[in-house]
Formats: structure tokens, sequence, C-alpha cells
């Protein structure tokens, strides 16, 4: 399908030596991360750890941060970049199909009617046909986060950051829309910070933790099998409960920081 | 019941306002009967309406004028960080300035004729509109502004597509102020200095004691001034469709 074309080669992001601090604290310092081309990577960690700030520094959004992502030719990637919140950020005065054609609008671009029609596929690729004439108000949760996935994919990004997309949602509308995502976003390079071990462990190509003040990164773990993986795999349920844990380790580690 | 509310909390009002007038025994000159007012709306009816259209006139020119001027400067002030420090402060301190302090100045400069009572009514509505657009612009949610770096808007654009629907509920709100807060700009115009218009009328009638006149003319004004602004408001709720259904459905 046409509508969906991942634009050209997704190229590989890099961040190398990542600062970030807020007044006195160190958030992270001296981070690397990289993000293989064409993946996605899951990112987990306690509430609080800078992942989000992390996701913002790659995005070009984050103020007082040292660090800049480039591709594996050493490039900035600005302008390859989409990027998906947690809250949808529709606009409310806008229609549906408005919404999913605000990135062209934003940046002037003349409004086709090939242009329309891509923005049309993509409302009945994520299930919403007969809905672009509707304001975001009268959608469901689950509905206006799929305008925001239309939105994302509208921009016909190679690398899409994703920060918790899916959290507000209730658990069938979020298996939904998982499957959706992984579908639509296969052959981009993904970033997706996420709370929950069995999302990171259905969508990634690799997972992350990310823990400890200032915030290092684990070893990405690698779990077999290709995304969206089956939540039901005995294998797939023993690593969510070795993230688990994990991860209550790093939570504890906080708590007893704070406590200190 | 909707309409019957209104009428029977109007129709309590007038049975008070006989009530005190017999208890106390007010003299017509101090405090006309309900009755003795009907008479004279009815007796003075196209004197009245004709005062009426001039005082309306001015109300909403100086609407129209101070929602354009207030809507301008808040757009230069929002977009532009130098508009911002050289103007805003000047603002503030106009505002210290009581606006009714200058009627007479302004009559002194555009004379007894509509002008006057026309700047009287934008100025005491220019800062309200002002103030609330600016505030809306301003507080944009920081959500959609970086959703519109991320895509590279352009700043124009996104001040077009973004900043200003997303402060238009401000805006609203400032209107509807300003539409309350405009017949006392036209009013107190037109008692510095006039030859028509319902403040006239009332000063004129004061002077000849004639109260239930007085209080006829006030009668005019404040219908009128209800009619403005269930209108303004009317007009305001159609406008933005969205703010009443947004958040209705959130889960």
């Amino acid at each position: 399908m046409g509508t969906n074309m991942a634009p050209g080669i997704a190229p590989g992001v890099h961040l190398h030596a990542a600062d970030l601090r807020y007044g006195s604290t160190t958030i992270f310092e001296a981070l690397d991360l990289t993000l293989p081309a064409g993946r996605t990577t899951c990112l987990l960690g306690p509430s609080g750890v800078g992942k989000t700030s992390l996701l913002r520094l790659i995005a070009g959004l984050a103020h007082g941060a040292e660090g800049q992502a480039e591709d594996e030719t050493g490039k900035a990637l600005d302008g390859r970049i989409a990027y998906l919140a947690q809250q949808d950020l529709l606009l409310p005065w806008s229609s549906v199909l408005n919404n999913v054609l605000l990135g062209p609008r934003l940046r002037g671009e003349p409004v086709t009617g090939a242009l329309e029609d891509r923005a049309r596929g993509l409302i009945a690729q994520v299930d919403l046909a007969g809905h672009e004439a509707d304001r975001p108000g009268r959608l469901s949760g689950g509905m206006r986060q799929r305008v925001a996935l239309a939105r994302t994919l509208m921009e016909a990004r190679p690398v899409v950051l994703m920060d918790e997309p899916f959290s507000a949602l209730d658990a069938i509308t979020r298996y939904q829309l998982q499957d959706l995502a992984a579908e639509l976003l296969r052959g981009r390079t993904v970033l997706l910070v996420t709370h929950d071990p069995l999302e990171a462990l259905r969508l990634g190509h690799g997972v992350r933790i990310m823990a400890g003040a200032p915030a290092r990164l684990d070893d990405p773990l690698l779990p077999p099998g290709v995304p969206p993986r089956d939540p039901g795999d005995p294998e797939i349920l023993q690593l969510q409960a070795e993230l688990l844990r994990r991860l209550s380790l790093a939570q504890a580690a906080r708590t007893g920081l704070a406590l200190s | 019941m909707r309409l019957l509310r209104p009428l029977i909390v109007f129709l309590g009002l007038i049975l008070a306002w006989q009530i005190v007038v017999t208890a106390t025994g007010a003299p017509h000159y101090i405090l006309p009967a309900p009755a003795r007012v009907a008479a004279a709306l009815a007796a003075h009816w196209s004197a009245l309406i004709g005062h009426a259209a001039v005082t309306a006139t001015e109300i909403l020119l100086g609407l129209i004028l101070g929602a354009i001027l207030g809507c301008t400067t808040a757009l230069v002030v929002a977009s532009a960080r130098p508009a911002r420090r050289w103007l805003l402060p000047v603002l503030v301190v106009s505002q210290a300035i009581p606006v009714f302090a200058l009627a007479p100045v302004l009559v002194l400069w555009l004379g007894y004729g509509l002008a006057s009572k026309v700047a009287m009514a934008t100025l005491i509505i220019y800062f309200p509109v002002t103030a609330a657009f600016f505030d809306g612009l301003r507080r944009t949610e920081p959500g959609w502004l970086d959703l519109a770096r991320t895509m590279n808007g352009t700043t124009l654009r996104t001040l077009w597509r973004i900043r200003i629907p997303a402060a238009l509920p401000a805006l609203s709100s400032g209107l509807r102020v300003a539409t309350a807060v405009a017949p006392i700009g036209a009013i107190v115009g037109e008692w510095v200095g006039s030859s028509a218009g319902l403040g006239y009328l009332m000063l004129q009638a004061n002077a000849r004691m004639q109260v239930d006149l007085m209080f006829a003319a006030l009668f005019v004004l404040a219908l009128f001034a209800v009619g403005l602004y269930s209108a303004v408001d009317a007009a305001l709720r159609r406008a933005l469709p969205w703010q009443a259904e947004d958040g209705r459905v959130r889960n």
C-alpha cells in the first residue's frame, strides 16, 4: 500500500555522551544510546528516571541538555523524527482529517487531492473510516490515540519516538493498538518509552531498562521472535517475570535513595 | 419553564418595588411606582427609542473597535518579544487611570457627538479583551507547541493553526466581559457631555424631576444591555462548538 511507505531506508540513531541536569540533580550524564536501524527499541524504567527527558533530547525538544542524536553517518536527524506523546494532542477544533493533515498545514505545504487521499488512506488504516469529519471531542480515548497514530504516520518520518502512547487506554484497546502500531511502523526506527514490561516484550526488537541516579542503561534484552509477539508465549512470560524483577530492584534502589 | 422563570423573577421584583413604594409612602419624584414608570414608558416611547438608538450605536461601534484593537494588541504583544517588553508595562499602567477620568478630556477633544462616546466605550472594552486574548495566547498547551516543532511548523502558521484557535475560549470570555461593561462607557460619556442618548435623557429627566422618565430610560437601557449580552453569548457559543464537547468523551 502506497499510504504507509517508510520513507527511504530508516537510519540508526546514535546518541553519544548525553548530559541532562535539573539544578543540582544530575538526571543522566555521559549516556550513550543506539537505536538499531529499522528496529523498535523499548525503554523501561522507574518513573522519574529520565526516560521522557531522553526521548525529548533525541527529538530535539529538551532545553538545557547536552548531546545530539545523529544517524550512522554523523548527520543530525532534524526533520526525520516524528513524535507521539502520551496525550494524543489532537486539536479539539479540527476534524479528524484536519488533525491528520496538521503537519503539511503547519509547514505551508499545499494540501492537494493526493495529500488528502493519503490522509484518508491512513485514517482508514487505523480503522476510522467514516469519522473523517468528526471532531476529537466525539471520539473515545482509543479512537483519539489512533488519530494521533495516523497523524504521526502522515509525517512519513523514518524515526518515530513514542512516549507511553497507549498507557491511558484500557487493556483490550491497548492490545489492539499495539498490533496496529507494530504493523504500521514496521521498517522504521522506533523508540517506545513504556511502563509496561509486557508491552515492551510484545513490541520491541530490543528492550532496555533505564535505572539509577544518574541514570544508566542496561544492555539490550533481545526477546526471541518477531513483534508483535504473542503475550501468551511461555518464553515471553518468563522474560516478563525477569523484567519485573529487575524493575522492582531499580524502583527499590530509587526509593531507598529518596529515603536516605 | 426556561422562559417562565425569569418572568416570575421579574414580576416578583416589580411587586417588591410596589411594596416598598406603598410601605414608605415615598413621593413620586423620589421613587415612582412601577405603574407610573410604565405610563412614562408608554408616553415617551418614540423619544426613548430614538435616544436608545443613539446609545446602541455608540455601544456597538465601541464594542467592534475595542475588540479589533484589543485583539490586534494581544497578537502583537504575544508574538513579538520586544513588543511585550515595551508595550505590556504601558498597558498595565494605563489601566491604573480610571477611564471615567478621561471622559471630560475625550469630550473636549472629540466633541459632544458620537465620537467621544464611541471612544469611551472602546477604551473601557479594550483592556479586558486584550488581557483575556493575550492570556489565552500565552497559555498554549506546551505539548501542541512541541508537536508543531517536531513537524517543522513555521512560527506564523503555528500561531494561526494552533495558538489563535486555542486562545479563542479565553478571548470569548474577554468579549463577554466587554459586552457587559460597554454600556457603562457610553452612558458615562453621555453624562459628561452630549445632546442625545439614554444617558443624556436621564440627566435631563433628573434635572426636571421627571424621575419616572429616568426610570423608563434605565429600563430601556437594561433591556438593550441584556439583549446584547445574550446575543453575543449565543454567537460565541455557536462559534466555538468544540468548547462544550471537548472533554465530554474522555477516558
